[in-house]
């Protein structure tokens, strides 16, 4: 019988080999998540409010990226019973939880850098020296949160006719504290509107709480969403 | 065939209890409880507004206590995933007719539909958050299927809502502070409003008694739509 963690790391590893063979969100959620960048400032039309809302926008951006990874990496288990055999096979709930969340993380990392420089590169965004550590830590705890609640709703709507439509409407509300308290953690980080970095760091708090409370929930949970 | 009523004698006489209290209610609401001194008349937008979102937050409570009994082994049967389920849609309802109630209130009062209060924007995501709910409830599968994957929400929208409402409250820190804590009601006004929270209460226990008994009915055809349908097969086989 494997331990949680080695099952969590061989169905991370195998669903980050899926996206390196297959080069799905690379070659196609980062572009999606690029034009979304120069739409925003399509609708926004003002460098000066565009430069305001930045932190923001890398966010929402990154949410709404979510969501597209989300559907692809339950697709990939759905689509040949690969879940359902998982599960036959006695693998641990929480281990493929973990895995799955890991794995989503780590493509989330990578999406949310190039947001980030996007940023940079398209809304006169620039990084602060001394924000440098809160904005380290906002994007680890946004992402490790984003990821589990992600990987827990993405397994719910999994298997079940029209999980494409229900997934956002499940997933965003409860992801809601993470855009508010990322967005403001992120703009005391780069300064924006005279924001000191201590302004952020209760946030910082607030995004770890809400990572420990839907990793352990979904660590609980997730085998029995997904048993059929 | 089934040929049940969902009511019975108690839920009849609570039925006509409702009725009795909304006609009260819209008595004293509507024609002898006093205009307000700032307010006017829009003041009895009050006794309709605050029981629905009363209700509302109970019907979610209800919800979620079900849900944890259903998902507790030594409580465990699928009368508490039907009163969740039922606790919910008429939640939804109220949180609905609440959220309403309360724009056209603000319009009329404060000039806008909707501020970013913070109780405002919880409540909105409580709504939110519930009409998801219901839609996996919707999901299909077995009975206990859905309702350990419903339960299963039910909690995380229990573990969900404080962390919206303390980040929302962060965000937005202004509040409307509560008429009935100030002690700004008296004499008819605060009676009048009893009365509605007295009325809405009813109403909230007579629809979840029977939208229960409708959802256990609901189960009860499904479950004898597949009893025949194996027999058929049966049938099929045997000559």
């Amino acid at each position: 019988m494997l331990s949680v963690w080695a099952i969590s790391r061989l169905v991370a590893g195998k669903d980050l080999r899926v996206e390196w063979r297959s080069r799905v969100v690379s070659n196609q959620v980062v572009p999606f998540a690029a034009l979304m960048m120069v739409m925003f400032a399509f609708a926004l039309d003002s460098d000066t409010v565009l430069t305001r809302v930045a932190p923001g926008l890398v966010w929402l951006a990154a949410m709404f990226s979510l969501l597209v990874i989300v559907q692809r990496a339950f697709a990939v288990e759905t689509a040949d019973g690969a879940l359902d055999a998982l599960r036959v096979a006695g693998v641990h709930g929480g281990g493929i939880f973990l895995g799955k969340a890991l794995a989503l993380a780590a493509q989330l990392a990578v999406l949310e850098l190039i947001l980030l420089g996007a940023a940079i590169v398209l809304y006169n965004t620039d990084l602060v020296a001394s924000g440098i550590v809160l904005l380290i830590c906002t994007y680890v705890a946004a992402t490790a949160g984003l990821a589990f609640v992600g990987t827990l709703y993405g397994g719910l709507a999994a298997g079940a006719r029209g999980r494409e439509t229900l997934l956002p409407l499940l997933m965003l509300p409860v992801a809601a504290p993470v855009l508010i308290g990322a967005t403001r953690a992120t703009e005391a980080a780069l300064g924006t509107q005279g924001a000191t970095p201590s302004d952020g760091w209760p946030w910082v708090g607030l995004l770890a709480l809400f990572a420990v409370a839907f990793g352990v929930g979904g660590t609980l949970a997730f085998g029995s969403l997904i048993d059929e | 065939m089934i040929d049940l009523p969902t009511s019975t004698r108690f839920t009849r006489a609570l039925g006509v209890a409702t009725i009795l209290g909304l006609g009260w209610l819209a008595v004293f609401g509507l024609l002898i409880s006093p205009d307000d001194v700032v307010q006017g008349s829009y003041a009895r937008l009050l006794y309709v507004h605050v029981p629905s979102a009363w209700l509302a937050y109970l019907a979610f409570g209800v919800t979620g206590v079900a849900s944890a009994a259903y998902l507790w082994p030594r409580t465990r049967g699928l009368q508490w995933d039907r009163i969740a389920g039922a606790s919910a849609e008429v939640g939804v309802l109220f949180m609905a007719l609440a959220l309403v109630t309360g724009s056209l209130w603000g319009k009329v009062t404060w000039g806008t539909y909707w501020t970013w209060d913070s109780r405002l924007t919880t409540t909105a995501f409580l709504f939110v958050t519930y009409i998801g709910y219901l839609a996996v409830r919707d999901l299909g599968g077995s009975h206990e299927q859905r309702a350990r994957r419903s339960a299963v929400v039910a909690l995380l929208a229990v573990l969900e809502v404080p962390l919206v409402h303390f980040s929302v409250t962060w965000w937005r820190p202004l509040h409307q502070s509560e008429t009935i804590e100030r002690g700004g009601l008296k004499g008819l006004m605060l009676f009048s409003f009893f009365v509605g929270m007295l009325a809405f209460t009813l109403l909230y226990v007579w629809l979840v008694m029977h939208r229960q008994r409708l959802i256990t009915l609901h189960d009860m055809i499904d479950d004898s739509g597949l009893d025949r349908a194996l027999a058929e097969r049966r049938n099929e086989v045997a000559p």
